[in-house]
C-alpha cells in the first residue's frame, strides 16, 4: 500500500542549549543567541514517515513548514533524510500566529496540496510547548487523529493501529485514514542525514533564497527541477488574511517574566522510614512526582 | 550534541591539504560524473563542500551513536548462535546508523553505487569511528575490502558485489589459519575446482578472522595442489548467501570486544576466483594488507585522540592539593606528550593516505588509457612513498597509541584502573593495533629497505628544503641535526655488512627515521596552522631524546655482543 504522507515540521530556537544570552533584558527571547533547529519531536514524526516508506517504498513524504525564509532549512533537512519534497509557507501576514492561526494556515496549505492519506506531526514544539497545532489541524480538516503516538503497529485495510504513550501507561488504538498522528519523543529518533541525499539536495533553494544568494550554480536549477523549493504565500493557499498571523490570533501575551531559580530554605531529612514517607507524600501531593 | 568532525579542527585542516586539489581533480576525472549522477560534485569547491558535509554526518554518527554505545558493546560483545554471529545490540545500532547515513562504499566509483571519495575521506571516517569505538571501526573499515574486489575482480564480480557493499553488506578478509599467522605462505585452506558444478569449492579452517560472519568474504586459499609456498595461493570470493561456512567460535579477547574474531570452518563452500590464479598472496593480499595497515593507522590515531580527550577532561576536573591536577608539571607534561604524539600520528596518517590516493588514482586511470611518461613517473613516485610510509606509519602510530593509552590511565591515577572510566577500554583496545595486520616487528622488516635505499632520507631532505616562517627555523635546525645523526647511524650499521646485525638494529633505525619525518611533518603543519606549534615543539623534544638514545646504543654497540642476546 503506497501512502501519501505529509509531515508537519517547525523550525524552533534550540531551547535545550540555553545560555546566559537566551533572554534579552526586556524579558523576550533572544532568538539571535539560540541556534534554529528542526523541532525534535517533528524529527521523530519524520522518522515514522520514513519507516512507513521503508515498508511501502512507493509512498511519498512531503514536508510542510511555516516560518520565515530561513525555515527552508527544515525542508532541506527533511530531504537529506529521505523526504521527497516540501513546501515552505511564508508570508509576513503569517507572522505572530498563535496555534489557532497556525493551524488555519497549515490546513489551508494542506487543502492545496491535494490528496493525502496521513499527516504526521511532532507532539509539540519546544518553543511553545502547547501540543495544540496537530489536533487543531485535524479538526480543521475534519479528519480523525491519534495523539501521543510512540509506535505505529500496523497499517492495513486503510486503518492504522498505533501505540499511544500516556502519562500512566500505554493505549493501543486504531483509526481510519485519512488520519493525523502526533508523535512523542519516546518514539525512535530520526535517522541521520544520508550522504548521497545531502550531496544531491544541498543546492536546493527557494526562489527567495536564490534571489538573495550569490550562487555560481544558477544554471543547475533548469536541469534539476527537484532543487526548486516551493514557497507559498497567504494568497497561494487562498487564506483569509484576517484570520492569519497576529490578527488571527486570540492569544495575547500579557507579560513575560525572566524567572531565575533560586534555592530557598533547605530541609534536612534523616534516613528513617518515617522521614522518607513524609517526603514521598509531600512530593506526590505537590505533584513533583507521580 | 557531540560531533567528532566539528569538534576537532585538525580533521578539516588535513582535509584542506594543498595536495587535495590534485587528488580530487584526478579522482573526479575533471568532474565528468556530474552529468550522470545527481550527487556528483560540480567542481573542486563543490567536491570539498561535499567532503565537509559528509564528514559532518560521519562525525555525528560517531559522536551521537557509536560513542554512546561503546561501553555497552564492550561489556556485551557478540555471541555465536547456531554457527552464526550475533552482534551486540549496540554494534547493530551503529551499523544501522552507518548504513542509513550512506557511509558505506565511500571510496567506490559511483557507477557501483559508491561515493567516489578519495582514501583521505575514508580514512577520516575510520579515524573518527575509532575515537568513538575502536572495535566498531573494524566492522566499518572492512568495507575497504571492496577496494581489492574493484582492483582485481572482473567486471561481472564488481557489478554483483560492490553495489551490495555500498548498500551495507559487510566484508571480511579470511587470511589467517591456525598455522599461518605472520607467515601466510603456510596457508592450507584447500580450493579445488569442481568440474561437475563448474565452480570452486573451499575446504578447511580459518582463524582469527575479524568479522568472520560477514556477507562477503575474500578468502586466501591453496588452489595449486601439492604446492607449499605463496605461489600456490589464490584469492576467492565467498558469498554468505551460498552457505558452506560456519562460525565455530569467537575468541574471548582482551579488547576491541565489539568486533567478532571468528574461527571458521569451510565445508565445500562455493566460491569464485578473484583475479588470476597463484596471485593471491603475491599480489592481492599484499595490496589488501597495505590498505588494512593504513586502516589500522587510522584506528590507532583515533584511539590516541580518545586517550588525549579523556586525559585532558579528567585532569581538568580532578582536584588535588587545592588545584586541578593539570596544573602540575608532571601531569601537564604527560598530556602535552599525548597530544604531540596524537597530532604527529595524524600527520603521517593523512600524508600516507594522500600518497596512496595518488598512486591508486593513476593506476585506475591506467586501466582506461596509456599513461604519459610524466604520469607514469608520478605513479611510481607515489607508489614508492606509500610503500615506504605505510609500514613506518603503522609502526609509529600504533606504538604511540599504546603509549598514549598507558599515559591516559596514569593521568587518571587509581580511578583509571577501575572500569568506571573509558581509559581502561581504550588501553585494552589499543593493545592489538601494534600486533594485527603485521606486528611492529614486521613493519620494521618492511620499512628497513627504505632506510638502506634512502627513501626516508630523501623525504627528510625534501622537507628540509621547504620554506617556512622564520620563527620555526630554530626548530628546523634541530631536526636537521637529527637527520645528520640518522645518516651517521645508518652508515655505522651498514658498514658492518652483517644482515643479522642490520636486522638487530633495524627497529632503532626505522624509529629514528620515523621520529625525524614526523618532526618535519609537524613543523610543516605548524607553518600552515598556528595551533600545531605546541605539538611541533613538544614532539621535537621527544624525537630528539629518542634519536639520541638510539644513536648512543648503535654507536656503543659491539657486534660481538649480539651473542649475549641469544640463548
Amino acid at each position: 500500500m503506497d501512502l501519501k504522507i505529509i509531515v508537519l515540521a517547525k523550525q524552533v530556537p534550540d531551547t535545550r542549549n540555553v545560555g546566559k544570552d537566551a533572554m534579552k533584558a526586556d524579558g523576550t527571547v533572544n532568538r539571535a543567541a539560540l541556534p534554529a533547529i528542526f523541532n525534535p519531536e517533528d524529527l521523530n514524526a519524520l522518522e515514522q514517515a520514513l519507516r512507513i516508506k521503508d515498508q511501502h517504498p512507493g509512498s511519498s513524504i512531503i514536508l510542510l513548514t511555516m516560518g520565515p525564509g530561513r525555515a527552508a532549512e527544515i525542508i532541506r533537512e527533511g530531504l537529506f533524510r529521505g523526504a521527497d519534497g516540501g513546501y515552505l509557507l511564508t508570508d509576513r501576514a503569517f507572522a505572530g500566529a498563535d496555534t489557532l492561526a497556525t493551524s488555519y494556515a497549515l490546513s489551508m496549505a494542506i487543502k492545496k496540496m491535494g490528496h493525502f492519506d496521513l499527516i504526521i506531526a511532532g507532539r509539540q514544539a519546544i518553543d511553545g510547548d502547547t501540543a495544540q497545532v496537530g489536533p487543531q489541524v485535524a479538526e480543521k480538516l475534519g479528519i480523525a487523529q491519534i495523539t501521543y503516538v510512540e509506535e505505529i503497529i500496523s497499517i492495513a485495510d486503510n486503518k492504522i493501529r498505533a501505540k499511544r504513550r500516556l502519562e500512566k501507561g500505554i493505549e493501543i488504538v486504531e483509526g481510519s485514514m485519512p488520519l493525523l498522528l502526533t508523535i512523542n519523543a519516546s518514539a525512535p529518533e530520526c535517522r541521520p542525514r544520508n550522504a548521497k541525499l545531502v550531496m544531491k539536495y544541498k543546492h536546493a533553494r527557494t526562489v527567495t533564497e536564490k534571489q538573495n544568494e550569490d550562487t555560481d550554480y544558477l544554471s543547475l536549477y533548469s536541469s534539476r527541477p527537484y532543487l526548486d523549493l516551493p514557497e507559498w504565500s497567504v494568497i497561494d493557499v487562498k487564506a483569509d488574511v484576517a484570520i492569519c498571523g497576529l490578527s488571527g490570533s486570540p492569544t495575547k501575551v500579557k507579560k513575560i517574566e525572566n524567572v531565575v531559580f533560586q534555592a530557598k530554605e533547605s530541609k534536612t531529612l534523616s534516613n528513617s522510614d518515617s522521614d522518607i514517607e513524609e517526603l514521598m507524600i509531600e512530593l506526590i501531593t505537590n505533584h513533583t512526582i507521580g | 550534541m557531540a560531533n567528532y568532525f566539528l569538534d576537532n579542527p585538525a580533521l578539516k585542516y588535513h582535509l584542506d591539504h594543498p595536495l587535495m586539489q590534485e587528488i580530487v581533480a584526478l579522482k573526479e576525472r575533471n568532474y565528468a560524473d556530474k552529468d550522470v549522477f545527481d550527487y556528483a560534485p560540480l567542481d573542486f569547491e563543490d567536491a570539498m563542500d561535499n567532503f565537509y558535509r559528509v564528514m559532518e554526518i560521519a562525525g555525528e554518527v560517531c559522536g551521537e551513536v557509536v560513542a554512546v554505545n561503546a561501553e555497552g558493546v564492550d561489556h556485551d560483545g557478540p555471541e555465536v548462535i547456531n554457527s552464526r554471529v550475533k552482534y551486540a545490540a549496540g554494534t547493530q545500532r551503529n551499523l544501522d546508523a552507518a548504513i542509513q547515513a550512506g557511509l558505506m562504499g565511500l571510496s567506490m566509483p559511483r557507477r557501483y553505487g559508491g561515493l567516489n571519495f578519495p582514501m583521505v575521506g575514508f580514512i577520516m571516517v575510520s579515524d573518527m569511528a575509532s575515537r568513538a569505538d575502536a572495535g566498531f571501526c573494524n566492522l566499518w573499515a572492512l568495507q575497504d575490502c571492496a577496494e581489492t574486489l574493484y582492483e582485481f575482480g572482473n567486471e561481472e564480480q564488481r557489478q554483483f558485489f560492490i553495489p551490495q557493499v555500498c548498500n551495507g553488506s559487510t566484508m571480511s578478509m579470511d587470511l589467517t589459519e591456525p598455522d599461518a599467522g605472520s607467515d601466510l605462505q603456510a596457508v592450507m585452506l584447500r580450493a579445488s575446482y569442481s568440474e561437475e558444478d563448474k565452480c570452486w569449492r573451499l575446504n578447511g579452517v580459518k582463524r582469527f578472522i575479524t568479522n568472520g560472519d560477514s556477507d562477503i568474504h575474500l578468502v586466501l586459499a591453496r588452489s595449486e595442489e601439492g604446492t607449499k609456498d605463496g605461489r600456490g595461493l589464490s584469492m576467492f570470493i565467498y558469498d554468505k548467501k551460498d552457505g558452506g561456512v560456519d562460525v565455530r567460535r569467537i575468541e574471548n579477547k582482551m579488547g576491541i570486544k565489539g568486533s567478532p574474531t571468528c574461527e571458521l570452518t569451510f565445508k565445500n563452500a562455493k566460491a569464485q576466483l578473484c583475479g588470476d590464479r597463484k596471485m593471491g598472496l603475491i599480489k592481492y593480499v599484499m595490496s589488501l594488507m597495505n590498505g588494512a595497515r593504513l586502516g589500522i593507522m587510522a584506528q590507532a590515531t583515533g584511539l590516541s585522540e580518545a586517550a588525549y580527550r579523556e586525559a585532558v577532561a579528567y585532569a581538568n576536573d580532578r582536584k588535588q592539593f587545592g588545584k586541578a591536577i593539570i596544573e602540575f608539571p608532571a601531569v601537564y607534561e604527560m598530556i602535552a606528550n599525548i597530544k604531540a604524539k596524537t597530532e604527529a600520528s595524524r600527520s603521517i596518517l593523512y600524508e600516507t593516505a594522500r600518497f596512496v590516493d595518488l598512486y591508486k588514482i593513476w593506476e585506475d586511470i591506467e586501466k582506461d588509457r596509456k599513461l604519459e611518461k610524466e604520469e607514469k613517473a608520478q605513479l611510481k613516485k607515489y607508489k614508492k612513498l606509500a610503500d615506504a610510509y605505510t609500514p613506518l606509519g603503522k609502526a609509529m602510530t600504533t606504538e604511540f597509541c599504546n603509549q598514549n593509552a598507558y599515559d591516559c590511565i596514569q593521568v587518571h591515577g587509581g580511578s583509571g584502573f577501575m572500569k568506571d572510566y573509558a581509559c581502561e577500554r581504550i588501553y585494552r583496545d589499543a593493545r592489538i593495533t601494534n600486533i594485527y595486520e603485521g606486528t611492529t616487528q614486521l613493519q620494521v622488516i618492511a620499512a628497513i629497505r627504505h632506510v638502506t635505499t634512502g627513501t626516508y632520507l630523501a623525504q627528510m631532505q625534501a622537507c628540509q628544503a621547504e620554506i617556512i616562517s622564520p620563527e620555526l627555523e630554530p626548530l628546523k635546525k634541530r631536526i636537521l641535526a637529527m637527520t645528520e645523526k640518522y645518516e651517521t647511524m645508518v652508515k655505522q650499521v651498514m658498514e658492518i655488512k652483517n644482515p643479522e646485525y642490520t636486522d638487530f638494529q633495524a627497529r632503532r633505525l626505522v624509529e629514528t627515521a620515523g621520529h625525524i619525518i614526523l618532526s618535519y611533518l609537524l613543523i610543516l603543519d605548524a607553518n600552515r596552522m598556528d595551533s600545531f606549534r605546541h605539538s611541533a615543539e613538544v614532539y621535537a623534544n621527544i624525537a630528539e631524546t629518542e634519536v639520541h638514545k638510539a644513536a648512543n646504543f648503535i654507536e656503543n654497540f659491539d657486534v660481538d655482543s649480539l651473542a649475549f642476546y641469544k640463548g
